[in-house]
């Protein structure tokens, strides 16, 4: 029996991050997600390029596309945006040099700028154990996986240091939320509008 | 000039502008103006002191003071002056014009500064503008020129100082002193006068500005600066710099005071002075000088504001100042102190007038002085002598007092010589278990994190004394008037006898009503009774009353009389201490009224007496009757008695004399013992002499009729003596009384907090604190605890303590009412003045009778609450983590609404209760009760018979827990969450209910419901199935157990850290080369591969390219987290095999076989003698490598089977968990040929291939999963007997002799998997930081730990095992499983002559125990040992019970046996068991039952680690661990390690082992019953597993081969014979055979199923194939079973 599914589509992009001590940094993407999830269509892992920082800004603009859509059945578990960032050391040692988790913007996201969502995440790299180490071995400490930062287990026996932020914006689009009981979004009277197609007003500019 | 009419117009232009900009600023800038000059004052006196030394101080300190005398007065007058000037700036110049001369030159004075400020109409000023040209622009012009000459000036300015001090030595200017006299304010002391008129004129000129100024000043004289540059200087609003100024300003002074000393120095203080002002006149010149281009001087000296020296003042160049040698070393002398070597003679280190004692010489013991050197002492004592008081160094004996040389000689603690860590015993650290502190784990919970703050406010808010030692007798009595109003106060206000009175009226009348109506209506049985009921009430009623107003009575009595007594005694005394005074009010009544309400009153309780006592009397008659009666029955039956007794007597007479006393007095004794007194008849109560009493009650009691109510009010108005009209005495006390106070100190939990100011005792004994302690707490509170202390003078002692009861949450600040808590005190305390002291006794009788003893006590007024935090949050921990939350020692709180408000009560009972307890519903105490009850009455509330923490819970229940429950989505999540195994890695739980099928649950229920019921088909056997259940439940209670350890994660879990290389390790050696992204290539040439580069890259440089042993390179480890089905291959690389049996040449039929039997030398080579290939099998997946020739193939071949794990989870823990094995199987390619018929042989063959199994290797996944590789050679399993086969290869070499008679097959392989996986880590680790719980001592268990840690870290790949866990999840010392235990009896009888034999029937008992390794028996949970029984029970273990079982059989044998921890292939780390008989060393695997010699090469056993048995664990130090090589002498100290050693001897731990072990016989019927059935089933499969081709058994070969069965068992899997085999042939001569016995120990019937299935039989598809199948069960005692399965295929030929 086909059971019965609301969808998440994510748009946007990964624009740029902020590291005031670095340069030449890529980023890696990744969704997390509840045992009720799966993504539909688009990429579930990305990389980006590496980007360096112009002489008059400070930012890295990455401005990578983001394009999933999750299908569910559960809210419990909802996805994730794990985004990890790597770049060279002094010693040119291909180092992380932050990680970070967002959660998908719950609600729905217009298309014009002034209402999309925007999230800049604060990154975060593991302390070595040992001070040195970083400078003698040229490798700084990783996390086994990065969905670890997404997930509450165990975080306790890491020490990790602040460092710079990620900004990534999100245009969201449910189908079947409210039908199936889920509210999440303002309910502005234009959606009531829509309500026969089934996705939200965004899908409107979106998917017609 | 005419022009400066205009000018001055655009200057007062500009100048407002400017104005009206800074007049905020103004008052600011006077004041900032003054800051630093304080600052200044302060700042100049270290300087000053610096410099000056000795007397030299003097003169510069009366300067100080007269100038800043001068200096205050100044400022007033400029503080004035700058008031008329602001007058002045707004009338205009001209005005301004007429400004005194002295502020003239006081601005003048100023321009060296602030020469650029906007004019204020200072004369100054307007001289400018006179001078210069119109246009504002010429203003710029004159500014810039200005500030030019500024520089010049201090340029010419620091020249013309440096001059001056040249000068200043040799010209004494003596003609100046009478002006400096005149005016001694002329001293840059005054430069922060000056601000106070600068600052007004212009905002930055402040003082510490100025330096910024010349600055900027210094800029502009460089070039000529443009109008805006100027501009932006007017209007800069510049930084303060105070400092630097300061300094300078301080330096000079310095400067000028040593300038000053060494001019007195030679001429003396006069010259000093004028000296300095000399200077300072000198200063002032330069100034005017530099002014002198611009404005005309202005000299009135006498009066002249020398306002501040310009900074410029203080940039000085001057040359290096030389002083003369002389005069240098006298100035040296003045300063310094050189203490001379010389001996200082005694009597001057003595007091005067003292000879020298000399301790030793009296006798006393004077310990070694410390060395020291003469001269040193010398310099010591003289220096000393210097100082003042410096005699008191100095000892009776005239030396410098001195403790004894506190250095011994020889060292009094014992050496220390660490051996190896070894140290003596009784300087071993003791280790002890840790306790709990009390107050351990009483934290409230959350406290520790930053929200979760709690706090205690106690507010402490005074005490009044109820006695005081200090007390006069006054003060005594006066405090009882007090306590005795205040009782009165408090009866008042409770009013009980008003209410008594009224409810006694009320009774009466209802009682009155009652008779009433019963008298009309006739008496029922209920009316009467409560009429009864009512009377009696009525009656207890009167008597409270009566008590009541009797108490009233005597209060108001005693407090008159204590004022009577306070009265004489101020009179007696003469002089009034207290202020008490007693006023009584008198409150008239109407006579008659009250006469007549007293009467009325009497009469009716003399009624009631009279009906009360007549009914008293009534009831008093019955009884007497009564008792009359009973009397009368008793008296005659005690006559009867007596009358019997006597003839008794008679007959009893020969009884002795004893007995007959006893009797007599027993008999005696009766009448007295039971007889009842002849009851009195009772009197008729005396109605006359009732009234009387009543009368007389009243009189005493009550206000006599027509007397004035009297109420007594106190009031404290009263004055007190004063202290000098007093006499002596009083006069001491109340001196006493003001020295002393009083503090109180807080306590929490026994822990001193804080404690209050301490205040003065008051007159009237109290004290006032009113201070809040805001106390944060982290402990649970268990005491609050306040402290009394009096203080006097310094001395202060505790007083009382008062415990305040810890309020209950909810009591919060605010709300919280104040409470006293009353103290005292048992001290006792006497004075000799008035005070009367505590515990004396005392009297105000003039005889001295009547003594009273009264104790110091008094009230202390606090409160305790909780805080409130800043939303109005209490900052009060929930009532469930107050442990022993009973503190409900408040008073003051009404029990039921206290309880109601935490909303557990039970109506019912305290309806119960009310009832019972017959409440006054008119007491005002219980109206709370009442009205609860009535609501609870009414409303129909009926009571709860449960308890319930959050009965507002169900407000919040949006369905109904049934509704959840029933929810099939709900259940889902929940199981889920759970993590129950069915639905641990459930995807996608469906959205809406209808789309849950409800088969998601059965698998779930059906395992619940097996929990209880066994399936037996499955198990075969029922005692299996018991112990699968008990298997299973043990599991079970373990999982729970690892749950915590499992969610327990380490730094390693999370983060990949390198590690940190040991430099020139192996470790860095064999690290994985790097991966070089493609993403970052051309960066990653990172250190460590530089240090790489530069340190093994040498090395390998003199490596071969391509080294002829290539060892394998270590592979990236992939975490099991991201991977998915498909990822993982499992790699098998088959390199070759030895000794594979031959086909054997059918002797019966030569030429049918494509061999022939060749006799010869060249038959080794022309034969092909097998053909054998590898088929792997591994989750049903078959690959297998092509076919070899011959005995000893070489195949060399790689297989990739995928792996897929259970449910698509590759986590560790399931990965681990995984059961599979690896079936590894040889097979004979056998190539028949078949044709149709002969004659078509010729133009075509057709061949059919069959495959002859002829051995296996079972491997299971876990231990690869574990190792994360195998390699290695491997003991195939042959089966006993191989149809068809011969292991002799026919050769005559000796070496192959040897090896086909004693090893059997081998085959060597490489397995691992790709990607390699982090082994997950054994969950032992993880528990050890869990630390289970032990039974050992805390000393053995850290030994046993460093003995593990010394041994991993000098042999890391060998084991080592000190501890092991049991099944119960404890820790246990590995010898403890170590004992002798009986083997079944019936092996020792079997061959009673033959120990040998017994030994190896014991081993293949024990190897006829399924092995099931823990690690999949407890799913990746830890390695658990069961003892011996338990294995028995169980039936089921890994290789460590097998070991210890056999260990333990062999002890009891008598043999000398170890427990061999170690490392073998496949099994990886495991145990065997070791035996020293004559004949050497052997070690034996338990599992399979087989033995080795010791110096065997294909011994399974690669590494020994450590041996173990009851009283010691050796662990191998040797170099090389492998068996081949390791001495076994455990007694040699270099070859193995003792844990227990002479340092630390074996405690004598007990075994845990049982004494005995008890076997119970296997049923042989069960055991038939077991074979029949595995029979059917594998023929039932092996048809299942043929679906199209027909499965014909060869009955006749069933039957033979099921003859053979026993014998193999007898055997114990022996070669037997070859007889069996001829035989066979001999019987099945038309047969083409092959075939083979399985053994297997029997667990399950699935491992059968599996092992037959391996063999492929059921891959013959020839259409001529039968089978023969035969099984044999063997049952050996406690169920232990040996499964013998007889294959074999047999093709007619």
């Amino acid at each position: 029996m086909e059971t019965t599914v609301f969808l998440l589509t994510v748009n946007g992009q990964i624009e740029g991050a902020n590291f005031p001590d670095y340069d030449n940094l890529y980023c890696k993407y990744c969704y997390v997600y509840g045992h009720d999830w799966a993504p539909t269509t688009g990429l579930e892992e990305g990389i980006t390029q590496i980007a360096s920082k112009s002489i008059q800004s400070h930012r890295l603009i990455w401005n990578f596309p983001l394009e999933t859509t999750f299908k569910s059945t559960n809210p419990s578990g909802w996805p994730q945006l794990v985004v990890s960032v790597y770049g060279p050391d002094v010693f040119g040692n291909d180092v992380v040099r932050g990680y970070g988790a967002t959660h998908i913007p719950f609600t729905p996201g217009h298309l014009f700028p002034f209402l999309r969502h925007t999230r800049t995440i604060p990154m975060f790299v593991p302390e070595p154990t040992w001070r040195l180490q970083s400078w003698l071995l040229g490798r700084r400490p990783e996390y086994t996986d990065p969905k670890v930062v997404a997930q509450g287990e165990g975080r306790e026996v890491t020490r990790v240091r602040s460092q710079g932020s990620v900004t990534v914006s999100f245009h969201i689009m449910t189908k079947d939320m409210k039908k199936m009981g889920y509210d999440t979004g303002p309910s502005t009277p234009s959606t009531v509008q829509s309500a026969s197609s089934g996705w939200s007003t965004e899908v409107e500019s979106y998917a017609k | 000039m005419a022009s400066s009419s205009e000018i001055r117009e655009k200057l007062r232009k500009k100048r407002r502008g400017l104005q009206d900009s800074l007049v905020k600023n103004k008052n600011d800038d006077d004041a900032q103006a003054l800051v630093p000059s304080a600052k200044f004052k302060v700042d100049k006196q270290p300087t000053a002191m610096k410099n000056a030394e000795g007397n030299d101080e003097d003169p510069g300190e009366t300067l100080r003071r007269t100038l800043r005398a001068q200096r205050q007065r100044r400022k007033k007058t400029l503080l004035e002056q700058s008031l008329v000037q602001e007058c002045h700036d707004a009338e205009g110049v001209s005005i301004a014009q007429g400004c005194s001369a002295n502020e003239g030159s006081s601005h003048r004075a100023d321009d060296s500064v602030i020469s650029t400020r906007p004019p204020t109409g200072s004369q100054r000023d307007l001289s400018v503008r006179s001078e210069h040209s119109s246009s504002s622009k010429h203003l710029d012009a004159f500014v810039t020129k200005h500030l030019q000459e500024k520089l010049k000036a201090a340029r010419s300015k620091g020249e013309s100082l440096q001059q001056q001090e040249a000068s200043a030595a040799s010209t004494k200017p003596v003609s100046r002193l009478k002006r400096l006299k005149n005016r001694d304010t002329v001293t840059r002391f005054d430069s922060e006068v000056d601000p106070v008129s600068a600052g007004r004129h212009e905002d930055p000129l402040s003082l510490r500005s100025r330096v910024k100024f010349r600055e900027a000043a210094r800029k502009v004289g460089k070039d000529v600066p443009t109008a805006e540059e100027t501009y932006n200087f007017f209007t800069y609003n510049h930084e303060p710099d105070q400092p630097s100024q300061l300094d300078r300003i301080s330096r000079k002074r310095q400067r000028r005071r040593e300038k000053v000393e060494e001019d007195r120095d030679e001429d003396g203080q006069a010259e000093a002075e004028v000296e300095e002002d000399a200077e300072a006149e000198e200063d002032n010149q330069n100034q005017n000088e530099c002014q002198s281009e611009e404005a005309p001087l202005v000299r009135n000296e006498d009066d002249l504001f020398v306002i501040d020296h310009s900074p410029k003042d203080f940039v000085e160049v001057k040359k290096a100042e030389y002083v003369a040698y002389r005069k240098r070393i006298q100035r040296d002398r003045e300063l310094l102190f050189t203490p001379s070597f010389q001996t200082v003679p005694t009597s001057i280190k003595l007091p005067e007038n003292m000879k020298p004692r000399f301790l030793e010489d009296e006798g006393f013991y004077v310990g070694d002085r410390p060395p020291i050197s003469l001269t040193n002492e010398n310099i010591l004592e003289n220096r000393i002598l210097k100082m003042a008081e410096g005699n008191k160094w100095f000892g009776d004996d005239g030396k410098i007092i001195a403790l004894p040389d506190p250095i011994k000689e020889s060292s009094t603690r014992p050496p220390l010589f660490h051996v190896e860590g070894e140290l003596d015993p009784a300087l071993q650290t003791v280790h002890r278990k840790p306790f709990k502190s009390k107050y351990a784990n009483m934290y409230i919970a959350g406290a520790a994190d930053p929200e979760g703050d709690y706090q205690l406010d106690v507010d402490v808010s005074g005490m009044i004394f109820s006695h005081h030692p200090l007390f006069s007798r006054e003060h005594v009595l006066a405090s009882r008037l007090a306590q005795l109003y205040d009782q009165y106060l408090s009866r008042q206000h409770n009013n009980l006898t008003g209410h008594l009175t009224d409810k006694l009226n009320g009774l009466r009348n209802a009682l009155r009503n009652m008779v009433k109506i019963h008298g009309e209506q006739g008496s029922s049985e209920a009316l009467q009774q409560r009429i009864s009921e009512y009377s009696l009430e009525v009656r207890s009623t009167r008597q409270l009353r009566d008590t009541e107003q009797e108490k009233d009575r005597t209060l108001l009595k005693s407090i008159i009389k204590v004022w009577k007594e306070v009265k004489s005694l101020r009179e007696f005394q003469k002089f009034t201490n207290t202020p008490f005074k007693l006023y009584l009010r008198r409150e008239n009544i109407d006579r008659v009224l009250d006469e007549r309400e007293y009467e009325g009153e009497i009469l009716a309780e003399v009624l009631e007496m009279e009906a009360e006592s007549e009914e008293e009397y009534q009831k008093k008659l019955a009884e007497y009757k009564k008792q009359l009666e009973d009397w009368k029955l008793w008296k005659k039956k005690q006559k009867a008695k007596r009358k019997k007794k006597k003839k008794k007597k008679k007959g009893q007479a020969q009884d002795d004399t004893e007995e007959e006393e006893d009797q007599d007095g027993s008999e005696s004794d009766e009448p007295f013992e039971e007889g009842p007194v002849k009851p009195k008849p009772p009197d008729r109560p005396d109605v006359d002499s009732m009234e009387q009493w009543v009368r007389e009650k009243a009189s005493r009691i009550r206000r006599k009729p027509g007397e004035p109510i009297l109420v007594p009010e106190l009031s404290a108005s009263g004055s007190i003596t004063s202290s000098e009209l007093c006499p002596r005495a009083e006069i001491a006390r109340r001196e006493d009384v003001s020295r002393r106070s009083l503090f109180i100190k807080i306590f929490y939990n026994y822990k001193e907090v804080s404690r209050t100011d301490s205040r003065s005792l008051s007159t009237d004994f109290r004290a006032h604190f009113g201070q809040i302690f805001n106390l944060k707490i982290l402990n649970c509170p268990q005491s609050i605890n306040l402290q009394v202390f009096e203080e006097i003078g310094s001395s202060c002692s505790l007083l009382a303590q008062v415990f305040v009861p810890v309020p209950d949450p909810s009591i919060v600040t605010g709300s919280a009412p104040m409470e006293e808590f009353e103290f005292s005190s048992n001290q006792r305390v006497m004075f000799d003045h008035e005070g009367v002291g505590s515990d004396v006794p005392l009297s105000f009788e003039p005889d001295g009778s009547n003594k009273l003893t009264l104790l110091t006590s008094g009230k202390l007024s606090c409160c305790v609450s909780w805080g409130i935090g800043e939303e109005g949050v209490p900052l009060a921990p929930p009532v469930s983590q107050q442990p022993g939350a009973t503190h409900s020692g408040r008073g003051h709180l009404d029990a039921v609404s206290y309880i109601g408000a935490s909303g557990l009560y039970d109506m019912k009972k305290i309806g119960e209760w009310a009832t019972q307890s017959r409440l006054d519903p008119n007491d005002p105490k219980n109206t709370s009760i009442m009205q609860l009850l009535k609501v609870a009455s009414s409303g129909e509330v009926t009571a709860p018979d449960y308890f319930r923490l959050e009965h507002l819970q169900e407000e919040f229940n949006f369905v109904t827990d049934e509704e959840i429950e029933r929810s099939k989505r709900f259940r889902l999540l929940s199981l889920r969450n759970q993590e129950a195994p069915e639905f641990r890695y459930y995807k996608f739980v469906p959205l809406l209910e209808r789309e849950i099928s409800d088969k998601v649950f059965q698998d779930y229920e059906k395992r619940l419901k097996d929990g209880e019921i066994i399936d037996t088909r499955e198990h075969l056997d029922p005692h299996r199935a018991l112990v699968a259940k008990y298997l299973q439940k043990i599991r079970e209670s373990v999982i729970n157990r690892f749950i915590l350890a499992k969610h327990y994660y380490q730094l390693s879990d999370l983060v990949i850290e390198e590690e940190i290389p040991s430099i020139g390790s192996e470790q860095l050696q064999t690290r994985p080369a790097p991966v070089i992204q493609n993403r970052s290539a051309s960066w990653n040439v990172s250190l460590p591969i530089r240090m790489r580069i530069l340190g093994i890259n040498l090395f390998k440089l003199a490596e071969s390219k391509r080294p002829l042993k290539p060892q394998r390179k270590e592979r990236k480890k992939v975490t099991a987290q991201n991977l998915s089905d498909g990822d993982i291959k499992l790699l098998i690389n088959v390199i070759r095999a030895h000794n594979i049996p031959i086909r054997k040449p059918q002797s019966n039929k030569p030429g049918q076989s494509s061999q022939s039997a060749i006799q010869g030398s060249d038959w080794y080579l022309s034969q092909v003698q097998v053909r054998p290939f590898v088929e792997v099998s591994f989750q049903r997946t078959v690959l297998q490598t092509t076919t070899a020739e011959g005995p000893n193939p070489s195949w060399n071949e790689e297989l990739q089977l995928p792996f897929s794990a259970p449910n698509g989870d590759y986590s560790t823990a399931s990965l681990q968990s995984v059961k599979e094995e690896v079936f590894i199987n040889i097979f004979d390619e056998v190539l028949y040929e078949t044709g149709p018929s002969d004659k078509e042989r010729t133009t075509s063959i057709h061949t059919q291939i069959e495959k002859h199994w002829l051995g296996s290797v079972k491997i299971p996944f876990s231990t690869i999963y574990s190792q994360s590789k195998i390699d290695g050679a491997f003991k195939v399993n042959t089966p006993a007997v191989l149809l068809g086969y011969s292991r002799e290869h026919g050769s005559n070499s000796v070496y192959d002799h040897w090896r086909s008679t004693h090893g059997g097959m081998f085959i060597r392989l490489f397995i691992t998997i790709e990607p390699q996986l982090v082994p997950g880590e054994s969950v032992r680790e993880k528990i050890k930081e869990v630390q289970f719980e032990s039974q050992e001592a805390e000393r053995l268990l850290q030994a046993s730990e460093r003995f593990v840690k010394d041994a991993a870290e000098s042999y890391p790949d060998r084991p080592c095992i000190t501890t092991v866990t049991d099944l119960s999840g404890k820790t246990v010392f590995i010898t403890r499983y170590i004992r002798p235990l009986n083997p079944p009896q019936e092996f020792l009888d079997a061959f009673p002559n033959n120990p040998q034999e017994a030994t190896t029937l014991v081993a293949r008992f024990v190897s006829l125990i399924p092995s099931l390794p823990d690690q999949v028996s407890f799913s990746g949970t830890c390695d658990l040992w069961s003892t011996c029984d338990q294995f028995l029970t169980l039936l089921a273990g890994d290789e460590e019970e097998h070991a210890v079982l056999l260990c333990n059989y062999f002890l009891f044998l008598g043999k000398k046996a170890w427990l061999i921890i170690g490392t073998a292939i496949p099994e990886g780390p495991t145990a065997y068991v070791l035996t020293h008989e004559q004949s050497g060393y052997f070690i034996w695997n338990p599992c399979s039952g087989q033995f080795y010699d010791k110096d065997d090469t294909f011994c399974p056993l690669q590494t020994v680690g450590c041996l173990v048995n009851s009283d010691n664990v050796w662990y191998n130090i040797q170099e090389n661990p492998s068996p081949l090589s390791t001495n076994f002498d455990i007694t040699k100290a270099n070859m193995w390690k003792p844990f227990f050693s002479r340092s630390f001897s074996h405690p004598g731990l007990s075994s845990v082992q049982p004494e005995e072990l008890i076997y119970r016989h296997t049923d042989r019927a069960a055991a038939a019953e077991l074979q029949d059935r595995v029979e059917k089933i594998l023929k039932e499969k092996i048809m299942e597993w043929r679906p199209r081709h027909p499965t014909r058994w060869n009955r006749y070969c069933n039957s033979t081969l099921k003859q053979f069965l026993p014998k193999l068992e007898l055997g114990r899997g022996q070669d037997v014979a070859e007889g069996h085999r001829l035989e066979l042939q001999n019987l099945l001569g038309d047969y083409r055979i092959a075939g083979f016995p399985l053994h297997l120990p029997f667990s399950e019937i699935r491992p059968i199923i599996e092992a037959v299935h391996s063999t492929g039989v059921h891959h013959i598809h020839s259409s001529n194939v039968e089978f023969a199948l035969a099984v044999y069960v063997h049952p050996y005692p406690n169920n232990v079973l040996s499964v013998w399965v007889y294959l074999a295929s047999l093709v007619r030929t």
